[in-house]
């Protein structure tokens, strides 16, 4: 049954990949993309990640897709398609893309990966102590350092979208 | 981990999303489509955290962790690279790649 339901869910996500990358309306693209990251988010479920799948659903689901589709609405005319590259272009790196997919995808079958027998739940409780341990196996100081990080984002972002408007009154 | 799935196949499903948007970043000429082909090559490096943390070593939580950094850093990404997108859409009124070519202002 698991099975099942994980390969329903690889088809989908890889389809509707394909058709984000290539489809010329950026509206639509932006929604399949959408599509993509809740597969994403029902494999994190599928193995019991219970945190991440939440984490990637409200963070990428709910907020990143939420941006794009507010920056596309301020700067591009939606019913406008994209331009599309050169054919051959398309072709070349097609042919990239799919010889790095093959050696990498060789390379993973052919090595011999020990999987573990036991399975274990990991709870948000076992997160949130590894992120705020500062002894061995803990994650304060990169913790402390990507709460910093996203403090200057969001500062820098703000400064550089108001740029223009303080220049202009000078 | 899931029941009937090896290890292989979800990886086979990671790689074959990552180069996706490998093919997606090199073929797109608009500035936000570009974009949202990183936000694929970005899910599937963190799919793949997952995954090796849950087949391979389930006592660790250092697939967890990284992954939300991940997920983090993806996120300041995307604002950052949208606020200058917008920013350059009032200069040059285009997002074409072709025609942007001043970073002065």
């Amino acid at each position: 049954m698991e099975r099942i339901i994980f390969y329903i869910i690889s088809i989908l996500m890889i389809v509707f990949a394909v058709m984000s990358v290539s489809n010329r309306n950026i509206m639509r693209s932006i929604i399949y993309l959408l599509f993509v990251l809740i597969g994403i988010a029902g494999l994190y479920f599928m193995v019991q990640f219970y945190f991440l799948g939440a984490v990637q659903l409200t963070v990428y689901a709910g907020g990143i897709i939420v941006l794009y589709v507010n920056s596309i609405m301020l700067v591009e005319k939606i019913n406008n398609p994209l331009d599309v590259t050169k054919f051959w272009k398309r072709l070349l790196a097609g042919a990239i893309a799919t010889t790095g997919a093959g050696l990498t995808l060789v390379a993973i079958w052919s090595h011999n990966f020990k999987e573990a027998t036991v399975s274990k739940e990991i709870g948000i409780n076992e997160i949130g102590k590894a992120f705020l341990s500062y002894g061995d196996k803990g994650y304060i100081l990169p913790f402390e350092v990507i709460s910093i990080l996203l403090l200057a984002a969001m500062v820098g972002a703000i400064v550089i979208a108001k740029t223009n408007k303080v220049k202009e009154s000078n | 981990m899931i029941s009937g799935v090896s290890i292989y196949e979800i990886l086979t499903v990671s790689t074959i999303i990552f180069f996706i948007g490998i093919y997606g970043f090199v073929t797109r000429k608009n500035l936000i489509a570009m974009l949202m082909s990183v936000e694929l090559i970005l899910n599937s490096a963190a799919l793949n955290f997952v995954i090796i943390n849950k087949y391979l070593f389930p006592e660790a939580v250092e697939g967890a962790i990284f992954s939300i950094f991940i997920i983090a850093v993806a996120a300041a990404e995307t604002a950052l690279a949208l606020a200058i997108i917008i920013n350059l859409y009032r200069l040059v009124m285009s997002l074409k790649t072709d025609e942007l070519e001043t970073m002065k202002f």
